[in-house]
């Protein structure tokens, strides 16, 4: 993320973009050095478990282990306990950020992934999900990338990168989506036709003239990263789940 | 644009001569409330009770602060997205608030009240959490403490970085900036 940062830098044409660029930069800067978080939204916890087919856990479920993670992990390291429960009332906070959001897939193998992102909410809340018609095709999607884009202008706290799921079902798109953010920014989809379509998406998506923090420019996001599965005759699902700048995310192989 | 230094509470003449665009390096006092902050206050507004300080000329500041760690005296403290306050502002302003500090845009209400009562609106850079924590030289929790994140603070700050996104006569720094560098899809 820092080096995309340094070279979206490089390559903005508004005086203001480079230098709220440069603010990030060293903001990233500050935050290493002085251990403090990137930003105050220190974010959902959000976990992926890749757990190998051949693996037991012992000794507790897994589940708690992970939860009790979070807590310590949000506790000890002075970071923010953004979580509340009762959402559409009392809105009370759990005080450890607690619950994580966890998805667990079952993989080949004897091995235990666990990949990791402190997801902010600026970004989260400007993330949208599209039932298409399978007419509307490639085009539609293009579209509808770019609509919720700029409908989130600012809000999200671009640069962005932007997370695709296309096809499965409606909640299988938006999680596609939300992994995809877990590739290393810029690094393509292999299937050169996704691709194709994530380097026409950034192109277009850099021409709204939004920039960072939407003060202007032609860094609105770094990269897209676009996951696509088979879908119904019937469906065309497209989600989009966009992360901000402040991307942090670890994996760890047990 | 020059950077103007500028002192909160704001004067009157400061925000009538603060355009779009202009960046301003703030000191003096301004107060911390986001989502349930205005929540309460205008609760309060509403039956009449009293207030957690006193509006009149303030600024605030949209932030939850990450908890501070040993040694200091707050964590991370950036903005958050000023949109979800929009529902309060404007009442708000009429009830004395004089500048607001976030992030992303604001509503043609919030816009209208900005302009209709000599306000300003500015942003900080957003995820610049750790930087603009350096501002920061006093904080005192002030009122609703139960919030955690969200109490309401008073916070002392000395040249905190901010750009003026929404002043007096109706200039929009996103709608000016976004159209400055829009390009057709190739």
């Amino acid at each position: 993320m820092l080096a995309a940062l340094k070279k979206a830098q490089q390559s903005e044409v508004s005086p203001l973009g480079r230098e709220v660029l440069g603010q990030l930069i060293e903001n990233a800067g500050i935050a290493q050095q002085e251990k403090l978080p990137l930003c105050q939204d220190c974010g959902t916890a959000v976990v992926f478990l890749e757990i190998g087919q051949d693996t037991h856990v012992t000794g507790g479920d897994l589940s708690t282990a992970v939860t009790e993670g979070v807590r310590r992990g949000y506790t000890r390291g002075y970071l923010r306990k953004s979580m509340v429960n009762q959402p559409f009332s009392a809105r009370k906070n759990t005080g450890d950020n607690t619950p994580p959001v966890i998805h667990a897939e079952i993989v080949p193998g004897n091995r235990l992934k666990i990949l990791y992102m402190a997801k902010g909410a600026g970004s989260e809340n400007m993330s949208r999900l599209a039932m298409l018609k399978p007419a509307e095709g490639r085009e539609g999607l293009v579209d509808f990338v770019i609509r919720t884009v700029d409908e989130a202008g600012a809000n999200a706290c671009p640069p962005l990168v932007i997370g695709l799921g296309i096809g499965a079902t409606a909640e299988g798109a938006m999680r596609l989506a939300k992994k995809a953010l877990l590739r290393r920014v810029g690094e393509p989809n292999p299937d050169p036709e996704t691709a194709e379509l994530e380097a026409e998406l950034l192109s277009r998506v850099n021409g709204l003239g939004i920039g960072p923090l939407g003060l202007g420019g032609s860094t609105t996001a770094l990269a897209v990263s676009a996951e696509v599965r088979p879908t119904h005759i019937a469906s065309l699902p497209v989600a989009v789940n966009l992360q901000c700048h402040s991307a942090r995310h670890r994996e760890a192989v047990l | 644009m020059e950077t103007q230094r500028i002192s909160s509470p704001l004067e009157a003449e400061v925000i009538e001569r603060l355009t779009v665009g202009t960046p301003v390096l703030i000191s003096g006092v301004i107060y911390t409330a986001r989502d349930a902050a205005h929540r309460r206050i205008v609760r309060s507004l509403d039956k009449g009770d009293k207030l957690p300080f006193d509006l009149k000329g303030q600024t605030i500041y949209y932030t939850g602060p990450s908890p501070a760690p040993p040694g200091r005296i707050i964590g991370s403290a950036g903005p958050t997205t000023s949109t979800r306050m929009d529902a309060y502002t404007p009442r708000l302003i009429a009830a004395g608030i004089r500048a607001m500090i976030g992030k992303g845009s604001r509503s043609p209400a919030v816009r209208e009240a900005i302009k209709k009562n000599k306000s300003v609106y500015f942003v900080a850079i957003g995820g610049a959490g750790a930087l603009l924590a350096r501002s920061i030289k006093k904080v005192e929790v002030i009122a609703y403490e139960d919030l955690g994140t969200e109490a309401v603070r008073r916070l002392t700050v000395e040249d905190f970085p901010a750009i003026v996104a929404n002043d007096i006569y109706d200039g929009d720094i996103f709608e000016q900036n976004k159209a400055r560098y829009r390009r057709e899809a190739r």
